[in-house]
This record gives C-alpha cells, sequence and structure tokens, in this order.
C-alpha cells in the first residue's frame, strides 16, 4: 500500500513518535520516550537521576571503589579519628580508625536494599489492599479502607518504633516495620484507579466473558493501577531513607559495626564538637541521596500529572 | 417565614448527622489504634510477667502475677480488658520509673507540645508567605528558591540537621543555649504551672528565665518549623495557584481591585480552606519529628520518652506514647475536618 | 468622538510550534450604542474583550495600532491608571456567576468592594449597593447583600454580577456572553434588565456572544467574528443582507417556526476566510 508508506518517516525516533502506533508495545514505548523527553528538560529532575543512578552504581561496584575495609579499621594508634583529607582517608576516620568514605561506599549497598525491600513488599500490600477494596465495593471497601486509615492515623515514625521494639532491633525488622508503614497511601491511590476503571465496558465485556473476580482484578486492574502506584512509590523514596536513617540513629535499625549512615551519625555524634566530620559525613551522604530521589520524584510528577503541567 | 425557619431546622439536622458521621468515623479509627497498640504489645518477645516481677521472682510469684494479668484468658478477652484499662486512663506501670504511664505522660507532654507549637508558628509564618510568593512569581527565581528550600528540608535527615545546627550555632558561635529546656541555674526561678516554660516564665514575669528558654528551644523550634515549612509552603503553593486561575480572580481584576488585594483577601481567603487540614495535619507531624528533634536536643518531652522506654523495653510506656500521639492525630484530623467546616461557607450552609 | 477605538487588535500566544494569533487585526469604533461581537467558540471575540481591559492572560500579549478609551490611549497605561479604568469607567460581567463570584465572599461585600476601591466611604458604599441590588430587581436586596454566592440562584448571580459592574457607573461595559450560563426563561429577564440598565445610563456594551439572533435583536450593531478576524460588520436591523458566506450560514442554521427544513442545514467553512 503506497498511501501508507509515503507518510511514515524511518528511524526509530520517528517510530517512538508516531501518531499512529501499529502496535500496544509501540504505542507504550512511545509514551515512556515522550516522558523521557519531557523530563530530559528539566535539568533538576536530571541532577536527581544521575544521583540515583550513581548511587546504584556506587552500590555494585563498592568493593572496586572503597580503598579499604568497612568493618575492619587500621592501627588505632596511628589512624583513629583522622580530619579530612588526611594521606590516605578523603574524608577522615572514625574512633576505631576506620575509613569514613569506605563506609559510606559500603553504606550505599544498605540504603539500596532497605529502599528496594521496602517497595517489594509495601508495593504488592497496596496494590492488594486497594484493588480489592475497589473492585468489590460495599462493606469489604469499608471494611478494608477504615483498616488502611487506622494504619495512616499512626504517625509512620512511630508505628515503625513500635513495631520495631516489638520485633527486635535489626535491619531486617527495620524494613518490614517501614513496609509495614508505607504502603496505606499505595492502598488508596490504587483504590482511587480502580474505581475509574471499575465501571468502564472493557472490565464489563471481560465478566460477561465469565472471567473471575480475582483474574479480573489481576490481568485488567492491577496493570493498569501499576504506574501511578511506581510513580507514587518513587516519591516515597526519599521518606523511606530517611525513616531507616532514623531508625538506624536511634539504635534500631541496621546494628553496629554494620556501615549504616543513620547508625553512622550515631556513633559520630560522641566526638561532635572536636571531630565533626564523624557526623557529619553519613548526613551529608544521606542528604545527598535523599536529595536525588526527591529531585527526580519531582520532576516525575511535573511530567506525569497532566494537571500540575502548566 | 415558616418556610425559612424549616429550612434552618433541616440545615441543623444535616449538620447533626454529618456530625455524628465523623463521631463514628473517630470511635471507629480510635478503636483501631486501640487494637493495633494491644496486638503490638502481644507480639513483643519480652515476658510482660518477667517485666513486672523481675527474673528472680520465686514460681508461685509469677504465677500469680500471670493469672492477674489476665494472660491466660483468650486474646479478645485480654483486649476486653486493655480496653476497660485505658478507657479508665491505666496504661499500666512504666518499668523504669515504677510509676502509672498517665503521670509519666502527663509530665512530659507539655515540653512537647511547647516545642511543637514553636515549630508550627514558625513555620506557618514563613511558610504560607512563601508559598504565596512562589505562586505569584511562578516559575521566576522566587518559585525557584522555594522550590529547593523545600526540598532540601525534605531531603535533610531532621537528626543530622539538628546536630549540625548544635555544633555551629551552639558550640562554634554561641548564638543559642545548648541542649535541654532551661539552663539549671534558672531552673527553680520559676513555678512550673502549665509545664510550657515559655509561658510559665513569662506569667511570672521572669524574664531572664524566659530568654534563657527561649534561647534553649529556637534552635530546635526552628528546625522544627523548617521542615513543616517545606511543606506547608508548597501547599500554599499549589492551592494558590489554583485559585489565582479561577475567573472570580479575574472579576476582582475588572473591578479595578489592585493586584495585592487579590493574592491576600480573595486567593488566600479561599486557599485558606484547605490550608488548615495542611497546617493541622503539620502540627501533628512535628510530633512524630520531634522524636529524633527531642533525641538530638536532649529534651525532655514525649519523643525523648518513648525512645528512653524503647531502649529499655519498656513495652506499657511505649505503647502508652503511641496511643497518645495516635490519639492527637485522630484528634487533630478531627479538628480540622471541623474547622474546614467553618472555613467554607459552601460546606456550612449546604451541610 | 467615539468611546471606544480599536485599530489592528492582535493578540498572541507563544505555543511550542511558535506564536499562535488568536485575535488578528481586529478594528472598530465604539459610541455610547449596543455593539454585538458574534463568532464560535475560538472565533477570538473573548479575547478581543479581554484584551480591551488589558487582561489578557498571561502569556498571552496584545498589541494594537490604536487603542483608545475615551481619548486615553490605554497602550501606554500602567498599572496604576489600568485600575483606576477597570470597575470605575469600563468593566465586564462574565458567563457564570457560579465562577466568576467569589465563593467565601458575601456578594455584598463584593459590590462594596467596586466602590471602595475606587475610594468611596463604607457607609455610601454600602447604600449605593444595596439601590443597585434593587435596580437589578432583586426583591430582598439585603439578604442577597449577606448571602454568599452559592447561596443564590444562577439568575440571582447573574444580576448581583451585573450589579457589580455597574455600581459605580462606568462608561463601558463589556459583556461576555452574560446569559449562556442561564436558563432560558431566565435569560430573557437578565437581558432585559441589562438592556434598560444600558439604555438609561447611556454607556457603551459590547456584548459577547455566539447567539446570532441574540445579539441582532439586542444590539444596533454587530461584528462577526471568524478565526481571530472580523469578517463582517452590519446594523442589526440588516442581517439579511449579510454577504459573508460565513454570516450567511449562521443565519441559515437558526431554525425556523414556518418551513422544513431537511436535510438540516451545515456550515461549510472555507479556508479562504482566515486570509
Amino acid at each position: 500500500m503506497s498511501a501508507l508508506t509515503h507518510t511514515e518517516p524511518r528511524g526509530t525516533r520517528a517510530w517512538l513518535l508516531s501518531d499512529h502506533p501499529t502496535s500496544r508495545r509501540q504505542a507504550r514505548l512511545g509514551q515512556s520516550y515522550r516522558t523521557w523527553l519531557a523530563l530530559r528538560g528539566n535539568w533538576l529532575a536530571m541532577v536527581g537521576l544521575a544521583i540515583v543512578l550513581a548511587l546504584v552504581l556506587v552500590a555494585i561496584f563498592a568493593p572496586w571503589l572503597a580503598p579499604y575495609n568497612p568493618i575492619l579499621g587500621q592501627d588505632l594508634n596511628t589512624a583513629r579519628l583522622l580530619p579530612p583529607l588526611s594521606p590516605g582517608h578523603l574524608l577522615g576516620t572514625d574512633d576505631l580508625a576506620r575509613d569514613i568514605l569506605s563506609r559510606l561506599i559500603y553504606g550505599t549497598r544498605l540504603t539500596l536494599m532497605v529502599v528496594a525491600l521496602v517497595a517489594v513488599i509495601a508495593t504488592p500490600i497496596g496494590l492488594l489492599v486497594g484493588t480489592t477494596a475497589g473492585y468489590f465495593g460495599g462493606w469489604v471497601d469499608t471494611v478494608l479502607m477504615r483498616f488502611t486509615d487506622v494504619v495512616l492515623a499512626f504517625p509512620r515514625l512511630i508505628l515503625a518504633l513500635a513495631f520495631v521494639a516489638a520485633l527486635g532491633p535489626g535491619i531486617e525488622n527495620a524494613i518490614i516495620a517501614i513496609a509495614i508503614t508505607s504502603w496505606p497511601p499505595y492502598a488508596r491511590l490504587a483504590r482511587a484507579e480502580t474505581l475509574t476503571i471499575r465501571d468502564s465496558d472493557f472490565i464489563a465485556a471481560t465478566r460477561l466473558q465469565g472471567a473471575s473476580s480475582v483474574r479480573i482484578i489481576w490481568k485488567h486492574v492491577v496493570p493498569l493501577c501499576m504506574s501511578s502506584v511506581i510513580v507514587r512509590v518513587t516519591l516515597d523514596m526519599a521518606g523511606i531513607i530517611l525513616t531507616a536513617a532514623g531508625l538506624g540513629f536511634l539504635g534500631l535499625g541496621a546494628q553496629p559495626p554494620q556501615p549504616e549512615w543513620g547508625a553512622m551519625i550515631a556513633g559520630g555524634r560522641r566526638f561532635l564538637i572536636d571531630q565533626w566530620w564523624v557526623a557529619t559525613m553519613p548526613g551529608i551522604a544521606i542528604f545527598i541521596v535523599s536529595l536525588g530521589f526527591n529531585l527526580l520524584g519531582d520532576g516525575l510528577r511535573d511530567v506525569l500529572d497532566p494537571k500540575g503541567r502548566k | 417565614m415558616t418556610a425559612s425557619t424549616h429550612l434552618r431546622g433541616r440545615r441543623g439536622a444535616l449538620w447533626l448527622g454529618k456530625f455524628a458521621r465523623l463521631l463514628l468515623t473517630v470511635a471507629v479509627t480510635f478503636f483501631g489504634l486501640l487494637l493495633v497498640t494491644f496486638l503490638i504489645g502481644r507480639i513483643v518477645p519480652v515476658d510482660p510477667v518477667l517485666a513486672v516481677v523481675g527474673d528472680r521472682a520465686p514460681k508461685s510469684v509469677y504465677d500469680r502475677v500471670y493469672l492477674e494479668l489476665g494472660l491466660d484468658k483468650p486474646l479478645w478477652e485480654q483486649f476486653w480488658m486493655y480496653l476497660q484499662k485505658v478507657f479508665t486512663g491505666d496504661f499500666g506501670t512504666s518499668f523504669l520509673s515504677k510509676r502509672p504511664i498517665v503521670d509519666d505522660i502527663a509530665r512530659v507532654f507539655p515540653a512537647t507540645l511547647e516545642l511543637a507549637t514553636v515549630g508550627i508558628i514558625i513555620g506557618t509564618l514563613v511558610g504560607v508567605p512563601a508559598g504565596i510568593w512562589a505562586a505569584v512569581r511562578q516559575g521566576k527565581w522566587p518559585d525557584q528558591l522555594v522550590r529547593v528550600l523545600g526540598l532540601v528540608g525534605y531531603s535533610a535527615p531532621i537528626f543530622w540537621l539538628g546536630l549540625v545546627g548544635l555544633l555551629v550555632f551552639y558550640a562554634k558561635l554561641h548564638w543559642v543555649a545548648g541542649p535541654g529546656r532551661i539552663d539549671i541555674a534558672f531552673e527553680y526561678s520559676f513555678t512550673p504551672k502549665t509545664g510550657l516554660v515559655l509561658w510559665d516564665t513569662a506569667m511570672q514575669g521572669q524574664w531572664a528565665a524566659f530568654a534563657n528558654a527561649f534561647s534553649h528551644i529556637i534552635l530546635p523550634g526552628s528546625l522544627l518549623g523548617y521542615f513543616s515549612m517545606a511543606y506547608i509552603s508548597r501547599m500554599t503553593r499549589s492551592f494558590m495557584l489554583a485559585e489565582l486561575a479561577q475567573e472570580y480572580v479575574t472579576t476582582a481584576r475588572d473591578k479595578g481591585v489592585p493586584e495585592w488585594r487579590i493574592v491576600w483577601v480573595h486567593a488566600l481567603r479561599n486557599a485558606a480552606v484547605p490550608l488548615v487540614t495542611v497546617i493541622a495535619l503539620s502540627y501533628a507531624g512535628l510530633l512524630e519529628g520531634s522524636v529524633l528533634t527531642e533525641t538530638v536536643f536532649a529534651w525532655p518531652g514525649l519523643g525523648q520518652y518513648l525512645t528512653n522506654s524503647l531502649q529499655n523495653a519498656d513495652m506499657n510506656a511505649v505503647l502508652g506514647g503511641t496511643l497518645v500521639i495516635g490519639s492527637i492525630f485522630v484528634g487533630l484530623n478531627l479538628l480540622s475536618d471541623l474547622l474546614y467546616n467553618v472555613l467554607d461557607p459552601r460546606v456550612r450552609r449546604r451541610a | 468622538m467615539s468611546l471606544l477605538s480599536v485599530e489592528n487588535l492582535r493578540v498572541t500566544y507563544p505555543t511550542r510550534q511558535g506564536p499562535s494569533e488568536v485575535v488578528r487585526g481586529v478594528s472598530f469604533n465604539l459610541g455610547r450604542e449596543r455593539l454585538g461581537i458574534v463568532g464560535e467558540s475560538g472565533s477570538g471575540k473573548s479575547q478581543t474583550g479581554r484584551a480591551i481591559l488589558g487582561l489578557t492572560p498571561a502569556p498571552g500579549l496584545a498589541t494594537a495600532d490604536r487603542l483608545e478609551f475615551d481619548g486615553i490611549d490605554l497602550r501606554q497605561a500602567d498599572a496604576r491608571q489600568w485600575r483606576s479604568l477597570r470597575g470605575r469607567r469600563m468593566s465586564m460581567v462574565m458567563q457564570d456567576p457560579k465562577f466568576s463570584l467569589n465563593p467565601v465572599m458575601p456578594v455584598g461585600k463584593q459590590l462594596m468592594e467596586t466602590l471602595r476601591t475606587h475610594g468611596a466611604p463604607r457607609s455610601e458604599a454600602k447604600n449605593r449597593a444595596l439601590e443597585m441590588l434593587e435596580a437589578v430587581q432583586i426583591r430582598d436586596p439585603e439578604r442577597v447583600f449577606r448571602a454568599y454566592p452559592h447561596e443564590l440562584s444562577g439568575g440571582m448571580g447573574q444580576r448581583a454580577m451585573i450589579a457589580m459592574m455597574l455600581v459605580s457607573a462606568p462608561d463601558l461595559l463589556i459583556a461576555d456572553e452574560p446569559t449562556s450560563a442561564l436558563d432560558v426563561t431566565i435569560q430573557i429577564e437578565v437581558l432585559r434588565i441589562l438592556d434598560k440598565l444600558v439604555s438609561e445610563r447611556g454607556m457603551g456594551l459590547i456584548f459577547i456572544s455566539h447567539d446570532l439572533r441574540l445579539v441582532s435583536s439586542f444590539c444596533d450593531r454587530v461584528l462577526v467574528m471568524y478565526a481571530g478576524q472580523v469578517v463582517e460588520e452590519l446594523q442589526a436591523s440588516d442581517l439579511h443582507n449579510a454577504r459573508h458566506p460565513y454570516t450567511q450560514g449562521l443565519l441559515n442554521c437558526l431554525p425556523k417556526i414556518d418551513g422544513d427544513q431537511r436535510p438540516l442545514p451545515t456550515l461549510n467553512r472555507d479556508e479562504a476566510w482566515t486570509k
């Protein structure tokens, strides 16, 4: 058909930006590409993305990047509490003569682990509760949403504190506690999305074909809610990092000698006045990483929220 | 005449119905709070009997306390007992201080309240104008500035900022007083009545003590204020942008109303309706932020009490404190709902 | 001398594809008469009204070779001068009172604001506001004065809006679809009030509407706009002599009581009209 070929420009870019996608995959990829183009124009978001990518890379290559062992210290007589820019110790050493830079580098692994695990645990819970409540409505909705509101009514850190107190300190329990306190907003969001999808014709059609509720929720409702929930989770990443650091600071998260940034700040507190760097450096690391997630999330929200676009 | 009174009567009924629904929601949420704290208390690996009698008590004492605590009864019955206790104001005894939890909390709460109040005042006084400024200069440098300041507030760990603040303003510059609420020298120069040091000293005319207390509270207060400012300014900005795009703003311009009046009277009055909720919620959020801030500043408030109890596995105290903070959250939510109704004439009259 | 003269008015908005002109060289003169501007949505008629009041919404930009109101060059006016003109000497009634009145301010306060802004003392402002509410045939002015906008019906709201815009006796009133959001029965009433006040006070009126028949029965003169340009200017009584195909098309589309119109006539647009 010559009528079709003359309007179709060549190239990947043109294929992605085509106004007439020929497949679902093309449409979806094109949408992502447009989002990416809009995001690329926001330099703050790009800074955020760079920070997040750097975090991932540092975590992967930590053993090669770190000049020293993060757990075992150097000579306690000569290498204790060295100031930043000392020979061989760019950011100085702590009271156990451990290289702070190396500990920060290994700490990226803990931070990433917390963020990833919380997302992996909390997102499915939120999706499950929200879509179920939204799809079935009625008393199921009332009960589930009341329960969600109860969990929301607790201040997040306090509830996490209470859970960790009950489960015992440690990074695994901190992750579980944070996950338990993070899902309610996702559930609310998923419910709201489900309500708009539930009554659409294609769901009715699927139901008429005899699909079970479980199948409809899993195959049709969940995928449609997914994208907005994922954006919301990205926006929450910085909060998760800060909560984990707060628990670490209170001695309820990662336990020594793990190089967790919040616990490192708590460890450096004793030397605050004379050896300020011990407590300050990990704080800067937390700040940069959570700023990165915030900048990226902020940019994503601007791009993806059509109401806020102007 | 009769028609209008009839109408007013119906409005009253709608109001009542709405209020009842609101109260029911609060009751259910509160019940949930109790259930959650109760369940957390039951999954603790700490043996509640040992916590009471100590681990060297003879078997007979242990068994007696075991029965007294009702631990042989089914879970729902234990919950029922817990409910009865909570409603009579009995949260149990603190393992650490050997005093009723309620007394402990009553003693430490004013410190937290004072700190959070200073924080929310600073946050509102700075955050609302900053948000308005950003909205009016949308896309210009003030907007960017407010946005970046807000993002920094969202991103910095509060306990770390507190430490850095202490290092810079207390240890190096000597601008403010250090940890604690007041210097020991002033501690007995006034009679604590409300437990709010600023209030007590001011009422009793102890201005030197007041100045000292102020110098203690200003750093943690500004810190909490900064965090609430980040949230308040962002929300103010988006509410104001939404209002400034409304048609009544154009009408006001058509009338020749000056721009400052359009922003501060017309738009802000409309934006104030949702803003009240935002401020109430950040006030509640400051109570949460206080857990970390109080630890850093050795502030003898609820947050520090909670962390101390946590570190000593004093479960009764932890749950009591959690319950109190949770109830304040619920209470402030209810309050903001009610204020919403008062502020918005559309909801006020229509119910 | 005419009250308002507009020459080559242009309003442009920057877009990603470059500047887009929504008003493209509109010129007309207005005395103390009733001028109608008709056109479909997007024809630039509302933008023309906004531009005359200097209220082109950002990031739009209005330019003109001449924009004079009662001898004042509006192109040179600063913010202060604009404020002293708006509300006092020229004002605008908008489409829907639901959105154009401030929802959290009592109607009376909004009326008084017009006068207070231009320096009237409080008690005088209140009296004049109440008088004005009476003039727009509101039976219980005291009640409406105290009421919030959502407590008024659409027709009442629009009367309050008209009162608010006429209370300081301006010389020029721009009415942008003032009755489109109202029920048909109330439309006529509101129009009658507007008509009476305009002719009593001898002010200039620009009546913007998409309703050709309404405009022609209500105005002395009609401008027909299409795609940002004036395609035809007519005396209202001469409507049947319209020469431009767009106007003729509009006229043909009006339903007639006598005579069967099948198939229903449609408007045929011609690219050449926009040139």
